[in-house]
Parts: C-alpha cells; structure tokens; sequence
C-alpha cells in the first residue's frame, strides 16, 4: 500500500465484487479520530433547533391522521424536500463521492440506478396511492380484498424492509460518530436511537418531516458550496477538472512503479467503466432492485400521503426527483474534487498514502480544503444528521405498520379509535427505538454490506409487485396477493443469505461455496413475486376471489379520479 | 363508493378518456424510461470500451455526457409527466368530479 491509487484498487474491486458500496449504507469500519469540538456543537445546534420543532409538533399532534401523515397538510415543495431528506442517506454522500474519488465513472453508475426508480414510482403509482390510502400503502394494497392477511403480507414486508434498513443506519452512525465527531461508537446508537425516539413520539410526522426537510437543505446547500468551490478552481470548465484529475491519478500511479503507459492507462481508467459491473445478469439484477425497490420502500411511501391530493403528490415526486438527481451531480463533482485536492494534500494522508480516518473521508477532507475547519465541522454535523432523519422516518414507518395494519386492522377489525391506534404506535415507536440501539450495538463488528441492497430487494420483490397488481391488475385476488407477495419476500432474503456477499464475506463460508452466484436477486425473486401473483390469481376460484375481483370497478374510479379519496384533515 | 356513482363514472365519456390517456402515457413513459436507463447498463456490460472512448483533443469521454444525460433525462422525463397529469388530466378529472357529484 504505498499509493493512494493502490489504496482505492480493493475499494473498486469491493464495489464490483460484492455490490458492497452498493449497498449504499455501507461506511465499514472506522478508525476513531480526535473529538472535533466545532462539528459537536453545530450539531448541537441542529439538535436544538429540531427538538424545538418537535415541541412545535407535538402540539399540532393530537390524531392518529395527524401522527401518521402530519395531517395531510404538507405541500408538495415541502414533501419533495422530505423525500429527497428521507432518500439521500449519508452513505450515499460520504460512499459515493469516496467511490468516484476512487474509481470515477463507476460512482456515477451507481448514483444513477439510485435515481431511476422516481419516474416509475411516479407515472405508475404516485397518485393512485394518494388517491386509495389514507396511512400506509397496506392501505392501497388491501384496498379491495380480504382485509386480514394482506396486511399480514404488508405489514411483514414493511417491517422486514424497514428493520434491514434500520440497522444499517445504526452501523453506519456509530462508524460516522467515530470518524466526523471522535466519540465511541456506542454514544451514537444511544444518540441516534434517543433522538428518532423523541421526534416521532412528540412531533409525529409533522416533527420527522420537518427534520427531513431541514437535513435536505442542509445537505444540498453543503454539497453545492463545495462543488461550487472545485469548479470556480477549474474556471467552471468540467474538462479541466478532468484533465487535472487524469494527470494526478497518472502521477500517483507512476509514483506507484508503474511504468509511463500503465500509468497514463490506469490514470485514464477514472473517465470510463471500470470493475463496477461483472456480469449482464448482475448488472441488470442490481438495477431492478435499485429501480423497483424505490417504488416499495414503506418509508418513502408513506410520504405521499401527507399531501392533500393527487396533484400535490405528483408535484413533490418531481421535486424529489429534481433535488435527488442534483444531489447526485454534486457528490460526482465532489468526488473528482477529492481527487485533485485531497489525494495531492500529504495532510489528509496517511503514511502509506491512503485517506486519514478510511477511504469514506473524502467529502470529509474536501470539506476542510474548501472551506477550513468551520465548514468541515458543518459538513461532519450534517452527516450526522442526515441519518437521525432517514432513522425517524424509518421508524415512523414501522410504528404505522404496526398500529395501523396490525393492531387497528387486523385485531380490532377497523374499529380502533384513533387514540388507542396512537398510544399502540408510540408504544411500537419506544420498542422500535430500542430494538435499533441493541441490533445497531450486537452488528457493530459485523459486515453489514448486503442490508441496503437486501432492503430494496425485498422492496421490490415482494412490496412493489404486490402494489402494482393490486393497483393496475383487474385478476388480481387476496390470495395471489398474499402468497405472491409472500413468494417474492422469502426468495428475496435466501437468494441474498446465499449470494457470495453474505455467504462467503459475511458468513464466512470458502470463496466459491454460495450456490447464488450474483450480486442481487432482484432479477429472479421479482420474478418469483410476480408470477406468484398471477398464478395463484388466476388459480383462485374462491368466493372472496370473486368478490376481490368485483371490487376492481370502484378501485379504479377512485383511483383515478380521487372520488372518495381521504382528504387533508382541518388544519 | 356506492354501485350508481361508480356506473356514473364508468359511463362517463370524459372518464374513459381519462383513464386511457392517462394509462398510455404512463406506460409510454415507463418504457422509455426503461429502455434509457438498462440500454445504459447494458453499455457498461457489454461496450466499456465506446464509453470510454475519447469524444474531443481532451479527456472528455463519450461516457461522462451520457452517464450525466441520464440523470437530466430522469427528471425531464418526470416533468413531462407531471407537467401533462397537472393541466391536463386533472382538467378531465375535475370534469368528470362534476358531471357526476352535481
């Protein structure tokens, strides 16, 4: 290891080996730095701040409409931003801007597979979800058939979605906590987890969403100052930024040993494909998980809901999609800026040339080059920060799962009143808190890669296909529903317990001994969920089938045209 | 929504408009959509080399505008979309709202 260009070689060969960066959430292991005041107390300040909001919140939050969806008072600029707060993790940040510093092209392959899902989610399901749900999308998926087991189904898909996630998160705030703030790993799960738990109690929706919001702005305005920053350097000129890029990591390859043309090769390497994709099937596999997964994840769908109609919620979709998409050219600016101002600065090193603190650190440092030690700080805060956001919605998201589906639906038969439905969801919301902070402690040594990628394989497996059926397809029954559904979620998590990443890398299992041998399942398991469905529809002879099928009619005209449709609670 | 209103609505001329118009273009869309972003994938399976294939006297490669023209296209493509359901659609669901809940 005595080059930078060395250092990033495994980094790339992770990316491609075992869709390890892929799975977005994935910071690894970190090595603790000196405790950063400045970063402690900015964040500080946004605790202060949104625990204000909270207070705030807790007093518009009296009904379970009010603590699910803050009512349905949220515009659609408003839910764009918390979308967008919700979906940029700060792995995706501090991940993917190490990624391009390390192998360029290759972090924008990825940056894009994130975004791909948005226009499906809109043109197929955005609005019609407004339309036919009022909490969460088992709601939408149950709408017309037996109540019980499609919430079951839902509920089961929601929280498995949502507890993969959830400890990724965890892991991945108690490694940051180490690197941005110098605290041991174990302050940040007891931070992490105190603090989602106090803003979903008190503030509901209402408080999660306006954390969402504010960590979005806070991010977005980061990132573009110092993307702003590295281009001003370059006269606003992208291929000079490239040159400069290219010559540098020439240099350090030579420097390397390489001779001149391995070197000026392997320089060049940054401006196209590299290791990323392996095989067709894997690339393909990844992208449908990526692509479909957004449109399944429980989180990210209980959003449309706070919106008071269709329009709004297709307005904040292309506001999320706008945001998203810039938030992604950013972290590709930011990471070609690493290149030319972190990897050349002996002071962001180590002694064997690889980035202080681990190779996630490149945002990080970019930070401190752009804007010294007070904007590094702001930048450290705003890491943090990002991931008490994705964490109150995730457990926003659970907690509805539970109150909503199965304790208001299935065990009290839609007859619960709104305050007992809240106080099962704070209760869930505590349990949850606490599940987070011993999951994220008993994972901390563990190689927690695969979770993300397992989380929106699982979204897109079983959640998505069971939603779009439901939704688009007239012979569509409670039974294909279920047991596709069902199919789609279990295929999903034991193709990904024998893929290479969990059964060799996590499990420890000999190279060679996975019997899946790609990266995502995606490609088969939604497949498996889909046909599922189809098959067990169309074999479905019952009489709830019948009456499943009779209710399509009026799905479809509510669907359409919000006839019907839950509006905004009065506020 | 009882059986009358839905027959009402089904009935409607305006909503049968709606719904056919509305389904081809999200299909459409969707296609499109499809077709950009794994014709991409599929390049970067099977063709890195014309991705990282020199497009000027620098080292700007056909791969950067492409990778960058997907993401622009992601948006645009959900503008439309949205630009289209929000004046259009929801004119012809505001007439149908009408005639029927009068």
């Amino acid at each position: 290891m005595s080059s930078p260009i060395k250092y990033a070689l495994p980094l790339a060969a992770a990316i491609g080996a075992a869709a390890a960066v892929a799975a977005g959430a994935d910071l690894g292991q970190a090595q603790k730095q000196a405790t950063n005041w400045t970063a402690i107390a900015m964040f500080g300040i946004f605790v202060a701040f949104t625990l204000w909001i909270t207070k705030w919140a807790a007093a518009k939050t009296k009904s379970a409409a009010d603590f699910y969806t803050a009512g349905g008072g949220i515009t659609g600029f408003q839910n764009g931003l918390a979308i967008a707060g919700d979906y940029m993790s700060a792995a995706s940040f501090l991940g993917i801007s190490a990624a391009v510093m390390a192998s360029g092209f290759d972090g924008l392959i990825y940056s894009i597979g994130f975004l791909v899902g948005w226009p499906v989610v809109t043109f197929l399901l955005a609005e019609r979800l407004r339309n036919l749900g009022k909490f969460t999308f088992a709601d939408v998926a149950a709408f017309r058939f037996s109540q019980t087991p499609v919430r079951l189904f839902a509920a089961s898909g929601t929280l498995v979605v949502v507890a993969f996630y959830l400890i990724a998160q965890m892991v991945g705030a108690g490694q940051l906590i180490k690197l941005l703030f110098g605290l041991d790993y174990m302050y940040a799960v007891v931070i992490v987890g105190v603090l989602m738990m106090v803003y979903v109690l008190f503030g509901g929706m209402t408080a999660t969403t306006w954390v969402q919001i504010i960590k979005a702005i806070m991010l977005l305005g980061g990132a573009t100052f110092m993307a702003f920053m590295v281009m001003m350097q370059f006269g606003f000129s992208p291929e000079a930024m490239f040159a400069k890029a290219v010559e540098i990591k020439t240099g350090l390859a030579a420097k390397g040993g390489k001779d001149a043309a391995t070197a000026a090769k392997e320089g060049f390497s940054i401006m196209g494909p590299g290791g990323f994709v392996k095989d067709p099937i894997s690339a393909i596999s990844f992208g449908m998980a990526l692509m479909f997964g957004t449109a399944g994840l429980p989180h990210i769908l209980m959003r449309f809901f706070t919106v008071p109609n269709a329009k709004e919620a297709r307005k904040s979709v292309l506001w999320a999609t706008t945001w998203i998409g810039y938030f992604y050219i950013l972290t590709f600016i930011i990471g070609f800026g690493a290149i030319v101002f972190v990897l050349t600065n002996p002071g962001f090193l180590d002694a064997k040339g690889g980035l202080l603190g681990g190779s996630n650190m490149a945002a990080v440092h970019l930070a401190n080059a752009v804007g010294g030690n007070v904007f590094l700080g702001f930048i450290s805060a705003v890491a943090f920060a990002t991931i008490l956001a994705v964490v109150a919605g995730l457990t926003l998201s659970g907690a509805s799962a539970v109150s909503h589906d199965l304790y208001g639906t299935v065990i009290k038969k839609g007859k619960a009143d709104s305050k007992d439905e809240l106080r099962v969801s704070r209760i869930t919301t505590i349990a949850l808190g606490i599940v987070a902070v011993v999951l994220g402690i008993a994972f901390e040594k563990q190689n927690i890669a695969f979770m993300v990628s397992l989380a929106f394989a699982i979204a897109a497996s079983a959640n998505f296909p069971v939603l779009l059926m439901s939704v688009l397809w007239k012979g569509c029954t409670t039974k294909g529903a279920v047991i596709g559904g069902f199919l789609g979620l279990i295929s999903s998590v034991v193709l990904t317990v024998v893929s290479p990443a969990v059964w060799e890398a996590t499990l420890g299992n000999p190279k060679g001994s996975a019997w899946f041998p790609y990266t995502s399942p995606a490609l088969f398991s939604m497949t498996i969920g889909f046909v599922g469905i189809w098959l067990f529809s169309i074999l479905d002879g019952s009489k709830r089938g019948s009456e499943d099928k009779a209710g399509f009619l009026a799905q479809q005209v509510r669907s359409e045209t919000g006839i019907g449709a839950a509006g905004a609670s009065g506020h | 929504m009882d059986d009358t209103l839905v027959a009402k609505v089904t009935a409607h001329p305006k909503y049968q408009e709606l719904k056919a118009r509305r389904t081809r273009l999200g299909i459409w869309l969707t296609i499109a959509m499809l077709i950009v972003y794994y014709g991409f994938i599929l390049l970067v399976a099977f063709n890195k080399p014309l991705l990282a294939s020199r497009i000027g006297e620098g080292v700007m490669t056909l791969g950067m505008p492409l990778g960058l023209g997907v993401i622009v296209f992601t948006v645009v493509i959900t503008a439309i979309y949205v630009q289209r359901a929000n004046s259009e659609f929801d004119r012809l669901s505001d007439e149908v709202n009408k005639a029927v809940l009068k």
